[in-house]
């Protein structure tokens, strides 16, 4: 075929483009992955009916605040992946940030604590409920996410990957934290943390073969 | 980085392709597919592969540039947003000829704007046993809006789909169009 031909292809009755294309489809992935979520936790745990005892108000809301705010970043992160040749690094930065006051804070609670009291704090109860709930989760808002990056053209497929695969954690935790009852914060530094971390090992394995265009 | 110094002017054309401008549209992609077809002859001669598939990866970037016009944000700059498909379109090409992309140089978007090529302007691309790939409904619409360069609303009426039905068969047909593009030589 000339080129010349495909131009002609192309460029006859061109559509006009409104914009806000790629920011649509990811908040409708998001929206989308994350009702499924939300209506699977309720599925598989019911609703919540003392999810909001006073005593651990606090640390949900935290976890809460945290995990919507790691998906909030990755998703403004996910919108210049989508896109070619735009510089894609600094908003990584609060995320990390989050990361390391969350083990600083861990580290500081932990050595407040009495070491025989370590592993009550740590392995709290439910923790293998975090370590397979999270992931479990995650799987609608990756999925979504995925769906929602391809009708863009990222050209870092892996680490596009991982951000979806991270964003989709977050939101997985976000929802498994809503039922959760109890914890500290060690606890979920390390059974929301890791899971949600895994989630992003994950999304960068499968990044490249479910985006490529 | 070299941006190259044609700049304002190519943006200007994606804007008024953007806002469905089909000569805007047109001239931008001609220019651009002789700064491609330079870019990709030298890129393939410094990974020692032969220049003759360079016409094939102008025309893939070509398409990828069109169905993909939708993830240029108008704020920024253009060159970075053609040079980054068409790096990606260079790497994704390299892979599935089984080529390690690892040799692939160091360059820059300054590249880009090197060596304008207006030689060998075919390509081992056969637009019928493409359009053969897609689906009666999707190649019909291609046909029409796309070859014949009936309007939207001449295609509706002669096809006896929607006028929407025919916008959406046009967009559907360009997408799986580039992805056989891709498909072709792993299958």
């Amino acid at each position: 075929m000339k080129t010349d031909k495909l131009i002609d292809v192309l460029s006859a009755n061109v559509e006009p483009i409104k914009g806000g294309e790629l920011r649509h489809a990811l908040a409708v992935g998001l929206g989308v992955g994350g009702a499924i979520a939300l209506c699977l936790m309720f599925a598989i745990f019911g609703l919540p009916a003392d999810a909001f005892r006073s005593e651990y108000v606090g640390l949900k809301g935290l976890a809460l605040a945290l995990t919507l705010g790691v998906a909030a970043v990755g998703a403004g992160f996910l919108v210049r992946l989508a896109r070619p040749g735009q510089p894609a690094r600094l908003p990584l930065l609060p995320i990390v940030l989050a990361l390391f006051l969350l083990i600083a804070a861990s580290c500081v609670t932990l050595a407040l604590t009495a070491p025989s009291a370590w592993s009550r704090l740590m392995l709290g109860p439910q923790w293998s409920a975090c370590l397979v709930c999270v992931p479990l989760f995650a799987v609608a808002p990756f999925a979504s996410l995925i769906w929602a990056l391809r009708k863009g053209a990222p050209t870092n497929l892996r680490r596009t990957g991982a951000v979806a695969g991270l964003v989709a954690g977050a939101l997985g935790a976000a929802v498994f934290a809503l039922h959760h009852v109890g914890g500290s914060i060690p606890f979920i530094t390390l059974w929301y943390g890791g899971p949600i971390l895994l989630c992003t090992l994950f999304g960068a394995l499968l990044g490249p073969r479910l985006l490529r265009w | 980085m070299g941006i190259r110094s044609d700049e304002p002017e190519l943006r200007a054309l994606m804007l008024a392709g953007l806002n469905g401008d089909a000569a805007a549209h047109k001239a931008l992609l001609t220019r651009l597919s002789d700064s491609l077809r330079g870019y990709f002859k030298a890129q393939l001669a410094r990974t020692s592969r032969g220049a003759e598939d360079s016409e094939d990866l102008v025309q893939e970037t070509l398409i990828s540039l069109h169905t993909r016009r939708h993830t240029y944000d108008r704020s920024q700059l253009l060159t970075p947003w053609v040079y980054a498909i068409a790096r990606y379109r260079l790497i994704d090409y390299l892979r599935r000829t089984s080529a390690s992309a690892g040799n692939l140089p160091i360059e820059d978007a300054a590249e880009i704007v090197a060596n304008d090529d207006q030689a060998a302007v075919d390509s081992n691309l056969d637009l019928d046993k493409l359009l053969a790939g897609l689906t009666p409904k999707l190649r019909q619409a291609v046909q029409l809006v796309k070859l014949d360069g009936l309007s939207v609303s001449e295609a509706a009426a002669q096809s006896g789909m929607s006028q929407s039905a025919v916008k959406v068969s046009v967009h559907r047909g360009l997408k799986t169009l580039s992805r056989l593009v891709g498909k072709r030589d792993r299958s």
